[in-house]
């Protein structure tokens, strides 16, 4: 930037002081969202959070690519501010799963874009090598787990469970298959189309997961993969060494993790049982925490 | 710098487990909402990677769709929290399950 009078905003630390501004929000927008009077104007506070931590990434020195930035954050607001806008309120479960989803998506992109870039991760120290490999089978297993929440919410797909023969089994195979292929990885393979094979791995996981639980359960899991979501950004967060995506991400991973035991407690089922599917049923959606 | 974000990751970790830890049941849904929208943090990931430069059509292609997916999770997720929250305006209690 030409701007000499302005260039202390390109500072590390000024960019910082704003990730922390908004680390503040967002846990002052979350502690305002947990109450009834104050839900409301928290969700805002956590906007304007979001907003600052935006402008502070894109004030960062060396920024480029500005017109594909550009083309990526209008494409997304055209995208998600009219299905915001116009969803029904009976259908906003599976609104929020599909916005859950589109998360994790990103989180699994951006691995595979810096899988990409560094050569397979050649040189990047270890730890940067196992977070970007986890936020990739994570990132997957949201996208496409949220995906099947919402078909089955929109009865796209039927609400009843979905169940393979030997499922567990298929599940344990895919879950080795994603981690023996991150170890290839790790130990030093370059080959984008094993990356892709975890991608691929992670996604059918996702997608079998999901498939056995009934429509009525699918709050809980929402909730689940919305927790998933938060630790894959953590993840992202600590590979690429940002403090924002750290904080929001760790905190979304952590509040998310209760609150979906909560919404299990709310109604009287256990997650573990729930995750074992088969219970849920077809029928009709209570909202969670209904009663 | 691996083990200052640890503390900061394990922080973070505490807060949101202490932040939420008394929420009334007819709140699940928009909290989830919330939080949902604010994981749309992922967005300065693509920002970030894209910005600083890649080479590549694909890799660059990855990054727009991620950023426009991160996009979406932040304003969808933001405004769609906003709606839920609106009905609890009218203070009639059934209203507020969907």
């Amino acid at each position: 930037m030409s701007l000499p009078f302005a260039s202390f905003v390109h500072d590390d630390e000024f960019i910082y002081v704003l990730y922390i501004i908004a680390f503040a929000l967002f846990i002052i927008g979350l502690g305002g969202l947990t109450g009834p009077r104050t839900a409301v104007r928290g969700n805002r506070i956590a906007a304007v959070g979001m907003a600052i931590a935006v402008i502070a990434t894109l004030l960062i020195d060396g920024m480029g690519n500005w017109v594909l930035i550009v083309m990526g954050v209008v494409v997304g607001t055209v995208v998600g501010v009219p299905a915001a806008r116009n969803v029904k309120m009976t259908a906003m479960p599976q609104m929020v799963a599909l916005f859950n989803g589109v998360g994790g998506g990103a989180v699994a992109l951006i691995a595979w874009a810096e899988f990409r870039n560094t050569g397979g991760f050649s040189g990047e120290a270890t730890y940067v090598v196992v977070f970007e490999l986890f936020a990739a089978i994570v990132g997957s297993i949201s996208f496409w787990g949220s995906n099947i929440a919402f078909a089955k919410l929109q009865e796209i797909l039927p609400g009843k469970p979905i169940v393979l023969p030997a499922q567990q089994l298929i599940n344990v195979a895919l879950l080795a298959v994603c981690v023996g292929f991150g170890v290839a990885i790790a130990t030093g393979t370059d080959s984008q189309w094993v990356f892709i094979g975890i991608l691929v791995a992670a996604a059918l996981l996702g997608n079998f997961v999901v498939l056995p639980i009934g429509g009525a359960d699918m709050p809980v899991v929402i909730s689940m993969l919305n927790a998933f979501t938060g630790l894959s950004a953590a993840a992202t967060g600590m590979a690429l060494n940002n403090p924002a995506l750290i904080v929001a991400g760790m905190i979304v991973g952590a509040s998310g993790s209760i609150l979906t035991n909560l919404m299990a407690k709310a109604m009287n089922r256990s997650i573990p049982s729930i995750v074992a599917g088969g219970f849920g049923g077809a029928g009709a959606l209570p909202a969670a925490g209904a009663d | 710098m691996l083990v200052t974000n640890l503390a900061i990751l394990v922080l973070a970790g505490f807060v949101g487990y202490y932040v939420i830890s008394k929420v009334p049941n007819t709140l699940h849904t928009p909290l989830m909402s919330g939080t949902n929208a604010i994981h749309g943090i992922v967005l300065l990931g693509g920002l970030v990677v894209l910005g600083l430069g890649v080479d590549g059509w694909l890799s660059k292609l990855l990054l727009v769709i991620a950023i426009a997916f991160g996009t979406i999770n932040v304003v969808g997720g933001f405004l769609v929290t906003d709606r839920m929250l609106e009905m609890f305006k009218g203070k009639d209690p059934k209203k507020v399950a969907a």
